[in-house]
This record gives C-alpha cells, structure tokens and sequence, in this order.
C-alpha cells in the first residue's frame, strides 16, 4: 500500500506488472442508433367530412428480409386516437410504452380530461425533437389520427427529427413517393375538399393505395391494418385484412430489371 | 401559564388529533383581507380588496394571473402566494409546451394541493401562510377552487376567504340560486357586492382598493371561444364599480341595508 489514491485497491505493480488500464477510457466516442434494425414500412392517412382513416401493413422487416409477419402497428390512445408507426420496431414499442404509462397518469390523476389527437402529436413530436438533439434519435415517422380540441378530424406527421406536417392525405416511407399522389386525387383542393370525401371514398383510397405499395414496395406485404376514427371519437379497428383484387399481370409488361434477360 | 406542547412543529398531532402550526397557519389567512370568488354556466369571477401598509405605499397585490385560462386570489402571506404562484406558471407553461393543452384547472390545483400537504408532514418545514381562490376554465367548463394551508382543495361555487369573509359568504349564500344562470356583468355585480358587504363601517370600495379578475368563455353559434383572464386595476375597476352600485338599489332595496347588515 502507498499514499496515491489512484493505486489503491488496484493490483500492485511492483508484483503484477504496470495496469493497463486501457479499457477504463475507450478511445471511441459514446454513439448511439445510426440506422434502425427491424423497421416497418409505410403509413397511410385520410381525412374525410366525419373522421380519418389510417392504415399500415403487418410486416416488419430486418433489412430485406421479411422478418415478422403479424406485428401491429397502429395503435390506440385512451380510446381517441390512433397512431401509425413507422421506422424502427423497438422504436414503436418503446413509445407505446411511453403512452401507455402517459395514459395511466392522465387518467389517475383527474376524470373528464382527455388528450386528444391533436394533444398527442405535440407531445410526440417534442419526445422526437428532444431524442434527435440528445443525437439519439427515435427512428420513427408517425402519423397521428384523431379528433382536435374543436371535435374536427385530425391528422398529422411527426418524424425522428422532430419535424411535423400536417395535410388532409398522408403518407409516410415509400408510400410518401407512391400513394400520396394518388390520395391527393382524393383532395384536389386540399382542407377545402374535404367536406366532400366519404367514408367509403377514403376507405377506398387507402385500400387501392395499400395494393398499389404491395405491388412496387418490395418491404410490404398483403395483409394489413386499418382503423377508423369517426367524429364520435370512436375507433373502427381492423388488423387482420387482407389485400382484394390483386392483378399481377401488370408484371408481364415489366423489363430492364429482375430475372428476364431483355 | 399553560404551555402547548404540541405547536413546535407542523408534524406532531395533539391528544386531540389536532396540528396546531396548520391551525394557526389558517389563522394567517383570516389576517389577509377579503377576497370573493364565484362561478357561473360560462364565467369564473375574483372580487379582492387591497389594503395598503400605509398611506404612502402601493397597495398589495390581491390578484394574479396565472395563465390566459387561469388566475388567483389570495389571502395571507403574499410572499407564499407568489411562491405557489411561480409554480403554477411554471406547470402551466409547461403543459402548453408539451401538450399544446391548457392545464386543467382540477390538476393544478390538485398540484399546489399535494405540496402544500407534504409541508404539513415533514420536519422542520412550515405550511404555507396562505388561503387561495383559484379561478379557471377548461374543457369541463369554468371552475373556482378554494385551497388552504392544510392542503385541502375543493371545487367551490362561490366562496370567500380573509378577514371578515363571513359577511360576504352570507351573501354569497343568499344569492347562490341566482349564479348559475348570470352572465359576465351580473357576476361581477354579485362579486362586488358580497365584497362590499364584508367592507368595515368606515370603508368603501375604490379604485385604489379593488381588484378584480375575471375569465369565461363566450359561445357564438355552438363554437366555444375562450375568454383569456383579464385583470381589472386601478382605473380599469371605475366602470365595474359603478355598476355594482347603480342597481344595487333598484333589484333588493338595499342601499340603505347594507351598512346596517354589515354593523350586525
């Protein structure tokens, strides 16, 4: 034993040889998530005049492989609102949690106040911004379902950066590329058209546009979720659909890639 | 002379089950003077008098804005109240940043509540000298809330704290069918009026000694729009104050009563 506070309680040179202590600081800096690992693909969204639909595909996938078949990735919250994730799988689960726990304490602590949808994404879209700034980001891209505070439907977006958008059609991934200009057809003049859109047209819309992203988004698959939230604020949730009417033989015409030669 | 044994601190009962430092922490709050609160269908309304230490000083601050949907009154120590204050401002803010929501009335009183009890029950603290009405609205409508320095909180209809509330709660009492159903001015009529009804002999309402706050919401066809908490101060209070008197006479009689009811 000697009189240098650094030496105590380590194993004595003089017998053991000099302490590496190479592995009390590593050379390398703290890093957190660079890429998400099981992720989900798209996320549709519509507003018509009384609600919102939404929908997304059971399946996430680890890279290319279609790793898991029957995970549900629309979620409720408090009976009100939906939520649709995108991005990372144990991204989705941690902030289901999250909610889940948000939920328990708003209903502890006082009846008759709810959050709705609206509440919801402001508050997931600062849990993204926060995540992002501490540069470890929640490798998500949500959209929120629901009513506002005046009872009107809401949708909205929120990403890992904490970014929000909001529009009467939605789409988050690849179907932000394929289905969000085919939606839009449903709302040619954006909020001002949304007094005309039935349920059924957006219910319509989203289907067509989930087959669409089956047939040209290889991380999809043919079963799916769809909920609906109506302006009663109740939730029509089904998650275990199936595609209809595929037509495959487009596919024929297709070349310039995949198996054919020419 | 007798000792009490028991009013060293706030966490030890007497034999009688009593907790003297609450006890007399409520006696703080009769020292403060009136304040009146009380609540419609659609509007929640803070009556306070003011006094001022001497003739040279301001007077002191009675009413506080917490929030756009949101203020108190207090009555006590109004170094307490600002404490408990800065707090609510605080949660306040903070449910806005994160929720994009107005707290509700219930939680934040709910909050200064749980504070206010754990300085009744841990040593070497004291409980808070101060008495508050906590005016608000919020999804569930316009709310007052009475809170103590024991920690109790309750929703009330109209109330009315500090010293000699007693007479304004006796108005308040006599008049509280007809609340429910006032609109913004006739609240504040009845507001000022159970004020007045608790003023000393010598006393009358001023600009100088009034404050009042009120907030509410408006409904235009269906759509609820929100009335923010507006304080009314000094001159600001003139036009309320001649309201509260013009009819006084011409709905109850009662100009010429109110000084006698008030000597009983």
């Amino acid at each position: 034993m000697n009189h240098f506070p650094q030496a105590w309680g380590r194993p004595r040179d003089d017998i053991y040889g000099p302490y590496d202590s190479s592995h009390l600081h590593s050379s390398l800096p703290q890093s957190h998530t660079q890429s998400p690992a099981v992720t989900g693909t798209s996320v549709l969204g519509v507003k018509f005049k009384d609600g919102v639909v939404i929908a997304a595909d059971n399946l996430a996938s680890y890279g290319s492989l279609a790793r898991f078949t029957d995970v549900k990735r629309l979620r409720t919250f408090a009976g009100t609102s939906v939520i649709g994730f995108g991005g990372d799988v144990s991204d989705m689960q941690y902030l289901d949690r999250l909610l889940q726990s948000l939920d328990i304490r708003e209903n502890y602590s006082s009846h008759g106040h709810s959050l709705n949808a609206k509440n919801l994404h402001t508050y997931l879209a600062k849990i993204f911004y926060k995540r992002r700034s501490d540069f470890n980001p929640l490798w998500n891209n949500v959209l929120v379902a629901g009513l506002d505070d005046e009872g009107k439907p809401f949708l909205s977006q929120a990403d890992l950066l904490g970014t929000t958008f909001s529009a009467p059609t939605l789409a988050t991934g690849f179907g932000a590329h394929l289905a969000q200009p085919l939606l839009r057809r449903l709302v040619p003049h954006d909020e001002g058209s949304v007094k005309d859109v039935t349920r059924e047209m957006a219910i319509d819309a989203v289907k067509e546009c989930m087959k669409v992203l089956f047939y040209r988004d290889a991380r999809s698959s043919d079963r799916y979720s769809i909920a609906v939230v109506t302006k009663e604020g109740e939730i029509e949730m089904k998650e275990d659909e199936k595609l209809e009417g595929q037509s495959w033989a487009f596919a024929d015409m297709i070349r310039g890639y995949g198996t054919q030669v020419n | 002379m007798f000792r009490n044994n028991y009013d060293n601190d706030s966490v030890t009962f007497s034999p009688q089950g009593r907790i003297f430092q609450v006890e007399y922490a409520q006696e703080a709050v009769k020292q403060g003077s009136v304040v009146v609160g009380l609540v419609s269908k659609t509007h929640a309304v803070l009556v306070a008098l003011k006094r001022n230490a001497e003739e040279l000083s301001s007077y002191q601050k009675k009413v506080i804005a917490i929030d756009d949907h949101l203020g108190l009154s207090l009555a006590g120590l109004a170094s307490d109240a600002r404490v408990l204050s800065n707090f609510m401002k605080q949660q306040s803010l903070a449910s806005k940043m994160t929720y994009g929501r107005p707290i509700p009335v219930e939680r934040i009183v709910g909050m200064i509540g749980d504070r206010a009890q754990t300085n009744t029950q841990q040593y070497g603290r004291r409980p808070y000298g101060v008495g508050l009405l906590v005016a608000g609205i919020d999804e569930l409508g316009p709310h007052l809330f009475e809170f103590q320095p024991s920690g109790m909180t309750q929703e009330m209809l109209a109330c009315a704290i500090g010293a000699r509330s007693q007479m304004a709660r006796t108005y308040l009492e006599r008049h509280l069918d007809e609340f429910a159903e006032c609109d913004r001015d006739e609240l504040l009529k009845h507001g000022l009026r159970a004020l007045k009804e608790s003023l000393a002999q010598d006393k009358e309402l001023t600009v100088d000694n009034t404050s009042v706050g009120v907030v509410g919401s408006t409904s235009t066809d269906g759509k609820k729009k929100l009335e923010n908490f507006k304080l009314y101060d000094g001159q600001e209070i003139a036009p309320l104050l001649e309201a509260s008197l013009e009819t006084t006479g011409t709905t109850e009689g009662e100009t010429a009563g109110d000084a006698m009811e008030t000597d009983s």
